[in-house]
């Protein structure tokens, strides 16, 4: 275990992101040590979301790591891009995304859901620096992202506002009054990313409540749709990066992405949304996610 | 001058008071920000709407979307007043009142209008009496309920300078002035309207000036009740309701919400753990309101001046005098 934890700050420590080859090698690295990070701390507090942990990786470290603009050194900068995890169950991924992006210590992660920890199961804003929102009960975030991107047209301040949901969190009918808010207010600085792993607590989402056409339910409500491999890193990159698709208009990324992914017996299964792994599972995970780089 | 001749002078609906509160500091700060749920003219925010456009959000019939928008705009700095009906802002955003706003402690203000029983015969879909059992358990929010026009302006400008979410509870039924124009509020403050030392009446919102109206009528009995003003219900005043248990023979509260878990609840929780005294609750016994003008529900419930004074001498004839 020590040897894996000081190779992986070893390794983080040295890459530089100076050259686009080392900055693709950067983000897939971080990647998949939000990954692996994510099912030990899972695995450590006995409880947690490891599927959804997995299927938002590739989003998580290519918003902090290559397109939103903050300050590790001042959290509250006020002109800071906003990212609200709406899916506030995949704390673990978001905390070790946080930790790769400078904003709290890695050391911190240890101490996931550990008694008086600051590492909530679900994330507390007054607690974490990088937080934006406590978030936890599905619905919540998009609501808040649109408040936040209204306060940036009312200041004529240029941030811009990201949030990322689940597909089954979209069953909460806030999300839906929020998007008709968003359309009617222009909020072309709002980008809301859609984790499409296909797969809720109970059942994958089409045998559960049926989103799918979901390109097109966004669409009806103004808004512009760009769908993407949500474990693409190029390609998220640049339509993270990229703006708002159309001036005018609030901007839906569905990320198609896989539940569990990188961990092969994760993948696709249901019964991994709130799994724990055990030792030999996680050592197997560890094998996938980092023997490239052994 | 004496409630009567207060209520002689005429009497006022709070939300005029509110919304030119709102223009005049909305002028002053840039930071302060409007946001309802399609209730534009119930708010009377029209005036706002024109003067500031840019900071005035509609999010049409959507509560729990507009409460986290409010949480949203206080991430960005602003100061958003988020307003609608009581009974729609609460209930149907408990939960974004609970986690966006007290536990993720932003810096909204809620603004619940038309509270209580104010809506009267468009019945209990519309009327308000739980809010104030579902807000005052919530950490980190300010639970204010303004008794006339002067205390509703002293909440907002208090509210607008505290950093922290507020829920004001306000109401459009006309109430006289009580306070005097230099009035501050201050959290967790129970003012005393009146001194006495048989009974104390505590009352909050519309139904302060009922409460001073029973104390006069009780006065002419000879009987000496002490008024206090609840209006900060979360924080609560616990030193004015202990000195009351000690120093009166009994407490009347009066509210116009229902009996359970609201002011009545805050100071019989009071009382029972510091200072045991007899008590009554006055409000709406546990049931749904019948069909009813605002003025008849108070009448029917016995939230008058004569009900009160009834009340504070059966309290007080069930007392042995010490």
């Amino acid at each position: 275990m020590a040897r894996w934890r000081a190779q992986i700050e070893q390794r983080d420590g040295v890459i530089r992101s100076d050259t686009e080859k080392n900055e693709k090698e950067r983000l897939r690295w971080a990647a998949a040590v939000v990954r692996m990070r994510s099912l030990e701390m899972v695995h450590h507090a006995k409880v947690g979301h490891p599927g959804g942990d997995l299927s938002s990786a590739d989003v998580l470290v290519t918003l902090y790591l290559a397109v939103m603009r903050f300050d590790a050194a001042n959290p509250q900068w006020t002109n800071r891009d906003r990212f609200i995890m709406s899916k506030g169950h995949c704390s673990a991924s978001l905390y070790a995304t946080l930790a790769q992006a400078g904003l709290i210590s890695a050391e911190l992660l240890d101490t996931f859901m550990d008694p008086l920890s600051m590492l909530n199961g679900h994330p507390d804003r007054n607690k974490v620096p990088g937080v934006e929102a406590n978030t936890g009960p599905l619905g919540h975030g998009l609501p808040i992202a649109v408040g936040c991107a209204l306060a940036a047209k009312m200041q004529g301040s240029l941030w811009r506002v990201f949030v990322l949901t689940g597909d089954g969190e979209l069953q909460e009918g806030s999300n839906w009054e929020a998007a008709m808010t968003a359309a009617t207010y222009r909020l072309d600085n709002l980008m809301l990313i859609v984790d499409r792993n296909r797969i809720q607590q109970g059942d994958f989402t089409e045998k559960t409540i049926r989103m799918d056409p979901l390109p097109e339910k966004w669409m009806a409500f103004g808004w512009s749709v760009v769908e993407v491999d949500g474990h693409d890193q190029d390609a998220l990159r640049q339509v993270l990066g990229g703006g708002p698709v159309e001036a005018g208009k609030p901007t839906c990324v569905i990320a198609n992405t896989v539940k569990g992914r990188g961990v092969s017996f994760m993948e696709n299964k249901p019964e991994w949304h709130h799994g724990v792994p055990t030792k030999a599972q996680l050592d197997a995970a560890r094998e996938e996610l980092l023997g490239a780089w052994r | 001058m004496s409630v009567e001749e207060t209520i002689e002078a005429g009497l006022h609906d709070c939300r005029d008071v509110f919304a030119s509160t709102l223009v005049e500091m909305a002028g002053a700060d840039e930071r302060i920000a409007a946001v309802v749920n399609d209730s534009v003219n119930s708010t009377k925010l029209k005036g706002f709407r024109n003067r500031f456009p840019h900071r005035f959000v509609n999010v049409g019939i959507a509560e729990q979307n507009m409460v986290g928008v409010g949480a949203g705009l206080a991430n960005g700095g602003m100061i958003p007043f988020v307003c609608g009906a009581s009974c729609f802002l609460t209930a149907r955003a408990m939960e974004q009142v609970k986690v966006d706003l007290g536990y993720a402690r932003n810096n909204v203000k809620l603004c619940g209008m038309s509270s209580g029983m104010a809506y009267g015969e468009l019945g209990p879909t519309h009327h308000s009496i739980e809010d104030l059992a579902w807000t005052r358990v919530i950490p980190n929010l300010t639970v204010i309920v303004p008794a006339d026009p002067i205390e509703t302006r002293a909440a907002m400008l208090w509210a607008r300078d505290h950093q922290g979410p507020v829920f004001l509870r306000l109401s459009r039924l006309p109430v006289p002035i009580l306070l005097d124009d230099k009035y501050v509020f201050r959290p967790g403050y129970a003012k005393v309207l009146r001194e006495g030392s048989d009974v104390t009446l505590v009352a909050n919102g519309v139904l302060v000036c009922r409460a001073l109206e029973a104390a006069g009528k009780l006065a002419e009995r000879g009987i000496s009740a002490r008024v206090l003003n609840a209006s900060s219900m979360a924080p609560f005043d616990r030193e004015a309701i202990v000195r009351a248990a000690r120093e009166t023979r009994g407490i009347v509260t009066v509210e116009e919400a229902s009996v359970y878990g609201g002011l009545g609840g805050a100071v019989a929780e009071i009382v029972a753990t510091e200072h045991p005294t007899r008590m009554k609750i006055l409000g709406v016994p546990g049931v749904f309101a019948p069909t009813g003008s605002a003025e008849f529900l108070l009448d029917h419930f016995g939230l008058t001046a004569n009900g009160i004074e009834t009340a504070a001498i059966e309290l007080l004839n069930g007392v042995a005098r010490v």
